[in-house]
């Protein structure tokens, strides 16, 4: 059996790091042009890494499925990012950070980690501004603060609701510096297929060109795995729609460990479902709980008037709205963690006082912030989510207060990493949203983008040289190695057998009915009755889909309709093994949330005696149940408590 | 809604194009018009036709993948939003709706209506950064810079680069696209440094690429998304003004 080693370095955790750093092995910069680097992925994690590592002397080739860099993902992150500066002298630290993210993570995240991302986070901020990254600013010039769920301090950094898109072009702008030096080459509309590994280590990769579908063999002294996260197996979510698990899921079978994959974040402030052609859900960012106030009707009549349109909600008078989240919740009101947001909402649309024509939604108010602050203040800060609003919604939230109901956001499970974020496989390395790494059972708002930049611009850039230190002595290998050719003969096979189904459903047909599977039983409540009707229906839906799928056209060429097939074959494997997982996981913490297991105001109740550890599965081949592997977790320097936001 | 549906069908880059017609029946004015597509697209697999290919990825107005020309203009009717945000709602029972990719000698097709656009990122790479490399960077806080200067530099960046302004431009001039580029750095200290070699390098890259003159027509500004304002053009000229003469 594979022994789990977490490579967690010796030492005080607040040392630990350095300590690293100091004690790693180098590759010296003659022999850094010699190394070739494959990073797949342009979002955050991807384009800081290839920038990072190109601008070090590497040779680097970068991948992504869109027609350009910019596009990835990550583009769409609104609110911010998270540093520890303290800024605004409100009490922050490295240490709170650290503290603020383990707890948020329900205690379900490794210590050295996640105060190595905090220690690094400063950082972050002062590489983004001198790239030209247009965060916000107050009247005198210097960087303006926000606060998100979780935390008492504003310690998010934001460019109006477009932190993302603007850090990204931050990356995108680096990799493109890096591109004309000649140091990264670009690979777009290109996807990876599969991992090829040469004596046990990862030296190359597969793609797929999505114009021209040809298989193309590309090798690397060491593979970066950063395509994000998987949230795409619910069909509905925040995610962009070519979000997918593929590159995650093929190194799975081929030996990398997959980790808590039922670690899935519900995001509580997204724009409600209004009709079954619905192909995505929209985020409406969680810097909005900062200025709104989350409510439904305090009676059941009420929200029955208002479901069936008799009533409006401006209408109701305020002793009758149950701002429920400040009820319950006094210390933290509208700014509790997102996991503990969402089920206070699904609870009272459960119980009944749901809003909306469907009951599935609940108001999130800034009428009473307009009136504090001003319309123009409020216009200045979420301005574009207002009219995203608006244009979806087709109604004016200046006026009425918004609906909102919790939507798939983010997969806080993914590749087995250790402290070097390298995966089970000798030379892959994954970051970004795709590693399980950080943020345990529910990641706090604006610490993916810290986390994917950490990961990118500071940590492998580290870790990926005390690996490839060993390998200075290794040629460029050829492509025609047997190990090459077989991996792409094996991918050709799995296209031909696709397209060879020729049945008569479409992939929209088989992704939409896992996405409710997945929702209704995989989803915000979970209980072992309906994680085992999971198991049982997917392995149907896999039947169904391997016999009845219909994708027209043909591989010589742009095939959307493959694409896609390739990315929901994948995922429907993943959805049994995130139900096999949550089934496994006999407790609730963080995002994961077991019936069985609640307190008596319905909080989540964690068993820290059994299931303190990180899960990580093992694929042991086709219909055979993968093997559990627990990599404990050990908290020195905090102490492990029930989260309390009372 | 039923709709008549007239879309630009071209096999790949180099095959001649055609519109075909196309009928959708009880569609939703709460639907965006790409969920519309899907649904067009979900019957021509029914009938083991090939489906309607476009690029799109956020579904949000932020990503820039999504590229269509819908009745003549780029992101259809709808003022200030990408295709993928344009709502049903902005349509009549009835209406015939006419459905092209962007036309432009520097974005070929590749196969209905998808597009190559890599001439946008060499133009980013001809010079649309400040070139520094991660690490060792003082505090972010060491460069206070002005406010309104900082708002200003943010309206720049805000573009999206889906290429609407080229697709408007009867020139298919791209100026919109660098100018906000240029801007953005122009109007900060960290692009300073560069801003000589980075305007004309950009502008020389733009040019070699096949993009048309800018005549100051403005139909870019009036067609992008993300209000990208066409003083960023003027803006521009000055910098290249200012590093030709110096
Ligand atoms: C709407 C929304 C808002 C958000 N807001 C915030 C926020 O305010 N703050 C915050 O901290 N986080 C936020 N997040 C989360 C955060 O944006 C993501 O977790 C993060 O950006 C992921 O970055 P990444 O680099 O790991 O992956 P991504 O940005 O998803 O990039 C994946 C890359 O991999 C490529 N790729 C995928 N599959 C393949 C393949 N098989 N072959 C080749 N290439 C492939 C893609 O082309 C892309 O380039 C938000 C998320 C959403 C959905
Ligand atoms: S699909 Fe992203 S902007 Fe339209």
């Amino acid at each position: 059996m594979t022994q789990l080693n977490s490579k967690i370095p010796q030492g005080p955790l607040a040392e630990k790091w350095s300590h690293y750093k100091a004690h790693q092995n180098l590759v010296n910069p003659p022999n850094k042009p010699k190394l070739d680097i494959i990073v797949v992925g342009t979002g955050l994690a991807g384009a800081s890494a290839a920038a990072s590592l190109g601008a070090l002397g590497f040779k680097v080739k970068i991948f992504c499925i869109q027609d350009s860099p910019r596009r990835a993902h990550s583009i769409a992150a609104q609110g911010g990012i998270n540093a520890a500066k303290n800024y605004p002298n409100d009490g922050d630290s490295v240490y709170r950070l650290f503290y603020d993210t383990i707890k948020g993570g329900d205690y379900r995240a490794r210590e050295a980690n996640v105060h190595r991302l905090a220690e690094v986070s400063n950082s972050i901020i002062d590489q983004c501004v001198a790239q030209g990254v247009p965060f916000a600013r107050d009247y005198s010039g210097l960087l303006d603060n926000r606060s998100f769920g979780g935390a008492q301090v504003s310690r998010t950094f934001y460019a109006r609701g477009q932190t993302g898109q603007q850090l990204l072009l931050g990356a995108y702008g680096a990799l493109s510096h890096q591109i004309k030096l000649g140091n990264v080459k670009l690979y777009t509309r290109q996807e990876m297929m599969d991992v090829v590994l040469v004596e046990g280590k990862a030296r190359g990769i597969i793609t797929r060109n999505l114009v021209s579908g040809e298989l193309e063999k590309h090798f690397g002294h060491a593979v970066v795995v950063a395509t994000g996260g998987y949230g795409n197996v619910y069909f509905l979510s925040t995610n962009a729609m070519n979000s997918n698990t593929s590159a995650i899921w093929q190194i799975y079978k081929r030996g990398a460990f997959f980790a808590n994959p039922c670690y899935v974040q519900i995001h509580p402030t997204c724009i409600p479902v209004h009709g079954d052609y619905q192909s995505k859900l929209t985020l409406m960012s969680e810097s909005l709980r900062n200025d709104g106030r989350i409510w439904v009707p305090k009676n059941k009549e009420d929200a029955e008037k208002i479901r069936k349109k008799q009533m409006n909600a401006i209408e109701l008078k305020e002793e009758d709205r149950d701002y429920f989240l400040e009820r319950r919740y006094p210390a933290f009101g509208n700014l509790v963690p997102r996991d503990v947001a969402s089920r206070a909402a699904k609870e009272r649309c459960d119980a009944g006082f749901g809003v909306g024509t469907t009951g599935l939604a609940v108001y999130l108010d800034f009428k009473d912030s307009i009136k504090r602050l001003g319309k123009d203040v409020i216009e200045e800060r979420y301005g574009n989510l207002f009219q995203m609003y608006e244009k979806i919604v087709d109604e004016n939230p200046y006026n009425n207060p918004m609906m909102i109901y919790p939507a798939v956001h983010y997969t806080m499970g993914g590749t087995w990493v250790d402290y070097e974020l390298q995966s089970t496989i000798p030379g892959l390395f994954v970051a970004g949203e795709a590693n399980f790494s950080d943020h345990g059972a529910n990641r706090l708002g604006a610490s993916a983008l810290m986390q994917g930049l950490s990961d990118g611009y500071f940590v492998l850039p580290y870790t990926i040289q005390n690996y490839l230190s060993k390998d200075i002595k290794v040629p460029r290998m050829s492509t025609d190695a047997p190990e090459f050719v077989e991996t792409e003969k094996a991918v050709k096979d799995r296209l031909d057998k696709l397209m060879g189904i020729k049945g008569n459903k479409s992939v929209d047909y088989f992704h939409k009915k896992l996405g409710h599977i997945m929702w209704e039983n995989v989803g915000m409540g979970r209980t072992a009755e309906r994680l085992q009707k999971a198991i049982d229906l997917i392995k149907e839906l896999k039947k169904e889909f391997w016999s009845d799928l219909r994708i027209p056209g043909d591989n010589n060429g742009v095939n959307t309709e493959l694409e896609k097939a390739t990315r929901v074959a994948d995922f429907i494997e993943l959805g049994e093994l995130m139900a096999i997982d949550a089934l496994q996981r006999e407790e609730s913490c963080g995002g994961h949330f077991r019936e069985e297991h609640q307190t008596p105001e319905g909080e989540a109740k964690r068993n820290d005696d059994d299931f303190k550890f990180v899960g990580a599965w093992e694929y042991k081949g086709e219909n055979e149940t993968p093997v559990l592997h627990k990599e404990p977790l050990v908290y020195e320097s905090i102490e492990v408590k029930q989260r309390d936001y009372k | 809604m039923d709709l008549t549906l007239k879309i630009w069908r071209q096999e790949n880059p180099k095959a001649k194009g055609k519109f075909e017609t196309y009928k959708v029946t009880g569609i939703s004015t709460e639907c965006s018009f790409l969920e519309m597509l899907d649904i067009l697209n979900e019957t021509l697999i029914d009938k083991v036709q090939l489906p309607i290919n476009f690029d799109h990825d956020c579904r949000e107005g932020i990503c820039g993948m999504c590229s269509l020309y819908i009745n003549g203009r780029p992101h259809g009717p709808d003022d200030e939003v990408t295709t993928c945000q344009l709502h049903m709602r902005k349509f009549k029972d009835g209406d015939t709706i006419v459905i092209e990719p962007w036309r432009s000698k520097a974005f070929p097709v590749i196969k209905d209506l998808m597009i190559n656009r890599n001439a946008f990122d060499e133009i980013i790479q001809a010079g649309g950064y400040v070139s520094v490399t991660t690490g060792g960077i003082p505090d972010a806080n060491s460069i206070p810079i002005n406010r309104a200067d900082a708002e200003l530099a943010m309206d720049a960046a805000a573009c999206i680069g889906c290429g609407a302004c080229v697709a408007a431009c009867k020139n298919a001039s791209a100026m919109l696209f660098v100018a906000a580029k240029v801007s953005q750095f122009a109007l900060l200290p960290q692009g300073k440094m560069e801003a000589q070699a980075r305007v004309e390098a950009m502008v020389a890259k733009m040019d070699e690429l096949g993009f048309g003159n800018c005549t100051n027509t403005y139909a870019c500004e009036a067609e992008c998304p993300k209000q990208i304002s066409a003083d960023n053009i003027a803006r521009m000229n000055r910098e290249f003004f200012c590093a030709k003469v110096s």
